[in-house]
């Protein structure tokens, strides 16, 4: 007994050592494996320049977010006729620069995503992993709860969180990060699952591991790949949602420039002012676009086996 | 079979108990008292407000509350509107056609452009097409469809002055409702150009609801027809000498469709949750309008009532989907 405890503890020392050493390599495999998708590495560097727009927003606008010029409502574009340069995409009804509400617009569903990501992963991950390693009745209960979660239509169940927290856009993502959690649990459950009728899982586990160390050192690390992909995916939904939940006007609140809201306020000028309607939904399709090809790549980089030729 | 459609069915039941207490739940976590709420703005008398209190049942034990509830909604009683004081299961049911038929309309969409755009591309894998579509599909599958709607209203109610903005029929027209499908209705009606305008009217919501389908569905198709046509009986299929067209569509095809129709089913939320957005751009009168400017006039009966309608149509959806699974797909069936 004692032996096979000691011999497990080195078999595991010697993997890590392998693990350690395979770091770099890792990467570069990774990099190897995103590159051949063209699409995905466009969208990376769409999704970087993405970044870089909402981190230097305030230096790179022209003018504030909320700056009105009361004697410029509604110019079209730079290029357009009656337009003028000081505006490149135009003002808006109320005499705000386009531009420069599109470029704050991005601080906030760089925000939206990250946000979201975070919550409804670390809270995914963690029911999950108890689920999976709980069985039983505790297991059955849980994935009921996310049963019943998914049976209502992701954007209705979050506006109806809304309803129930109030209008705003913090209210909007932890409504959106509920809506997302039980894709992470899901996930989460079943690799775990999968994971703990491996042999590395019992070697631990006779080596005298802890549950916790079993669930978060052992396991987890082994379980990231799909969820991984799936928090791509999830980013630009968050993003996706929260602007439909600000086009209905129980996201963000007027005046802040989120696409989703700057949309809403566009609505009566459909058919007058092509620009104030065009170019946040644009960004908001960009974006999404991009993290999606990204999204793409990641799931054919990090794991071969599903990859679709 | 008869024990997998009954183990499905046994999960049907604690999902919908679940989904009873979440709406249960809803009127009663939310901020204020729904009585005052109820009230308004002219405010409530302390004993018209106890003769409420009774006549909701809020003063009894919170269990009881519940029981009387789910009794109530197993019998069809999902409670009174605040609004316009009917019963909210007899507006669900009136408003509920209009959606059904711009969801079906949708799907049709989705399905005649999805299902042959999938297998072409699939058939001509890695050539220009099939980049193109499934680039054109993952585009698709990005797309605010609030933004598309009303791009699609600038260019073809706008520029082109093609269809209508708003509705489901022009106001010249009025008829009774009689199946409250207005593609059947106006036909019945017999009014001349009534069914026409009805068509343009659907046109543009169509499309809208249908974008984010389509390109599940044209991407979905792709990869279960890539799988299948690797498959040992498709290349026997072609060493026997049969049409292309007999491989495709007959073989393969066939058993393609198996991942699709879960798909088609899980796409139900989708549709449902597309349905709040497109209706309320349109002015499409049916139940995502109903949901959204019930939350907006503090509804809460109508949101609870129809919160809970909305999940369990899904939830019969995909227990239908999952039975019509392990119907043509007997390996299912053991698992």
């Amino acid at each position: 007994m004692g032996g096979s405890t000691r011999k497990s503890g080195r078999v595991k020392l010697s993997e890590l050592a392998q693990t350690a050493q395979a770091r770099p390599g890792m990467l570069r495999e990774f990099w190897s494996y995103f590159r051949e998708n063209t699409g995905a590495v466009i969208g990376f560097w769409v999704f970087l320049f993405f970044v870089v727009v909402a981190a230097l927003a305030n230096f790179i606008a022209p003018h504030g977010p909320v700056e009105q010029f009361r004697d410029a409502l509604l110019f079209p574009p730079a290029w357009q006729e009656g337009g003028s340069r000081k505006f490149p995409l135009g003002t808006d009804a109320v005499g705000r620069d386009m531009l420069s509400r599109l470029l704050y617009g991005a601080r906030y569903s760089f925000f939206i995503g990250l946000v979201v990501v975070v919550l409804s992963t670390s809270g995914g991950i963690l029911i999950g992993l108890i689920a999976g390693f709980a069985r039983g009745w505790l297991d059955t209960i849980i994935m009921r709860i996310m049963d019943v979660i998914l049976a209502i239509p992701s954007l209705l169940l979050a506006l109806v969180l809304v309803a129930i927290l109030g209008p705003s856009l913090i209210n909007a993502m932890i409504a959106i990060a509920i809506t997302l959690q039980p894709h992470y649990v899901r996930l989460t459950r079943s690799s775990v699952m999968n994971e703990l009728t491996k042999d590395y899982v019992t070697s631990a586990r006779v080596a005298g591991a802890g549950l916790l160390r079993l669930m978060f050192v052992t396991v987890l690390p082994n379980c990231l790949a799909p969820i991984i992909v799936q928090g791509a995916l999830s980013f630009s939904t968050a993003i996706l949602d929260a602007a439909a939940l600000g086009f209905l006007g129980v996201g963000a609140q007027p005046p802040t420039p989120e696409w989703g809201a700057m949309l809403a306020d566009s609505r009566e000028f459909v058919l007058r002012a092509w620009w104030v309607v065009t170019f946040p939904g644009l960004a908001i399709l960009i974006t999404v676009l991009a993290i999606n090809l990204m999204g793409d790549g990641l799931r054919d980089a990090l794991d071969p086996k599903l990859k679709r030729s | 079979m008869f024990g997998f459609a009954l183990s499905r069915l046994l999960t049907f039941i604690p999902t919908f108990i679940g989904v009873t207490i979440i709406s249960f739940a809803f009127i009663r976590v939310l901020p204020g008292d729904p009585i005052i709420v109820m009230a308004g703005e002219r405010g409530i008398t302390p004993e018209r407000y106890q003769e409420l209190l009774v006549q909701f049942g809020f003063d009894k034990p919170i269990l009881q509350q519940y029981w009387n509830y789910l009794l109530g909604v197993l019998q069809g009683d999902l409670g009174v509107s605040f609004v316009t004081k009917k019963p909210v299961w007899d507006e669900f049911f009136t408003l509920f056609p209009a959606t059904l038929e711009l969801s079906t309309c949708a799907m049709i969409f989705a399905l005649a452009l999805g299902l042959p755009a999938g297998v072409i591309a699939a058939i001509y894998r890695g050539k220009f097409f099939d980049r193109a579509l499934m680039t054109t599909a993952l585009i698709g599958f990005s797309m605010p469809i609030f933004w598309w709607a009303l791009l699609l209203i600038i260019l073809f109610s706008g520029w082109l002055q093609w269809t209508p903005v708003s509705g489901r029929i022009s106001v010249m027209f009025y008829f009774d409702d009689v199946t409250g499908f207005m593609l059947i209705d106006s036909l019945i009606s017999g009014q001349k150009g009534a069914f026409q305008s009805a068509v343009y009217h659907l046109i543009l919501p169509t499309i809208v609801l249908g974008t984010i389908p389509l390109a599940v569905i044209a991407r979905q198709t792709r990869s279960a027809m890539l799988e299948v046509l690797s498959e040992d009986y498709v290349r026997t299929a072609r060493a026997k000498g049969l049409s292309p067209f007999r491989i495709n569509g007959l073989h393969a095809l066939r058993n393609a469709l198996i991942p699709v129709v879960t798909v088609i089913g899980l796409m139900v939320g989708t549709l449902l949750a597309g349905a709040i957005l497109t209706e309320t751009i349109f002015s499409w009168p049916g139940i995502g309008k109903w949901m959204i400017d019930s939350i907006t006039r503090r509804d809460y009966p109508v949101v609870q009532g129809g919160l809970m309608m909305i999940a369990v149509i899904v939830m019969i959806v995909n227990l239908t989907v999952d039975l019509m699974y392990g119907w043509i797909n007997p390996k299912i069936r053991a698992g």
